[in-house]
């Protein structure tokens, strides 16, 4: 007598579901938080100024009609010192940034732009990590493409390197 | 100038009356109940694997500040977990919901429970016969 499908539909089953481990074994997992802020207005923040010579940045900067780059750092980021010469580079070409510091003190500051330049027109110091977890930012360096009127329309997420430098440009020019 | 700025900044970066709510219980017995309750249920982003309340990540840290400030205000645990979802996603919840997402993963049992019941009870009336 010939099997009817019902007898190979559990087969089937166990089948797939093992065929589905697997790929979810071999996939590398992609382990990134987006910040879900994308396409929101950027949220209300506070972070007064780092240095004695440079402005802190809070949210009411960000609505004057000039996109600019919100790059969230830290002095003790060892990632964030590689992404600095690129950040001079886009300072260069005209792109404003503007700095929040994580967890973070004047005088390290200090330090770390007499090393490795300060490519910021705004630095503020995050205070208790308030300003991170409003932009949803999961560790630092990140940065957010606003557009001119105070809309995040990008996530950089890691060292921006001079290979992302097009995107950037291009996401700013859109904005 | 430059001095007097640092030590306004030092004094800002203080908690307020000397308390870090990081670390810090609640005065209020009810609301640090449910502050830590959140807190159980809310994913460290930087560690991922722990939720804020066993982490020692400093993002972690400054959530668990967040958190009990915003129930000390008044806020609900519901409310305060929209908020975080609403800026890191539903990842950052370890509350198990269910939604159009999740539906699956609660009706697979009942369905496969079903089916093997169905099957089962017509081989039992075929046995019968």
């Amino acid at each position: 007598m010939k099997r009817s499908w019902v007898f190979w539909l559990p087969v089937a089953v166990t089948i797939a579901m093992f065929a589905t481990f697997l790929v979810a074994l071999v996939r590398p997992s992609d382990r990134t938080i987006e910040s879900q802020l994308v396409g929101h207005a950027l949220p209300a923040f506070e972070a007064p100024a780092a240095m004695p010579d440079q402005p802190g940045t809070n949210s009411r900067d960000y609505a004057d009609g000039k996109p600019r780059l919100l790059n969230v750092f830290a002095s003790w980021c060892g990632p964030c010192v590689a992404e600095i010469p690129v950040l001079l580079q886009l300072q260069a070409m005209g792109v404003e940034i503007n700095g929040v510091a994580i967890h973070d003190k004047p005088e390290d500051l200090s330090r770390f732009f007499a090393e490795n330049g300060n490519p910021y027109a705004r630095v503020g110091l995050d205070q208790g990590g308030r300003a991170q977890i409003a932009f949803g930012s999961a560790g630092v360096p990140e940065t957010f493409i606003i557009d001119g009127k105070g809309r995040v329309v990008g996530q950089h997420i890691g060292v921006i390197t001079e290979a992302d430098i097009p995107d950037i440009l291009a996401k700013l020019k859109g904005s | 100038m430059r001095r007097f700025l640092i030590a306004a900044t030092l004094c800002l970066a203080q908690p307020a009356f000397g308390q870090d709510y990081a670390e810090e219980s609640l005065p209020d017995v009810n609301q640090e109940t449910q502050a830590v309750a959140l807190m159980d249920t809310l994913r460290c982003v930087v560690c991922q694997g722990q939720p804020i309340s066993g982490s020692n990540a400093d993002l972690a840290r400054d959530m668990r500040r967040l958190v009990r400030e915003r129930i000390a205000a008044g806020e609900s645990p519901e409310t305060v977990r929209a908020w975080l979802v609403s800026r890191y996603g539903q990842w950052v919840s370890l509350k198990p919901e269910v939604n159009e997402l999740t539906a699956p993963l609660w009706l697979i049992p009942l369905i496969a429970l079903g089916g093997a019941g169905l099957l089962y009870s017509r081989r039992f009336k075929r046995k019968k016969k």
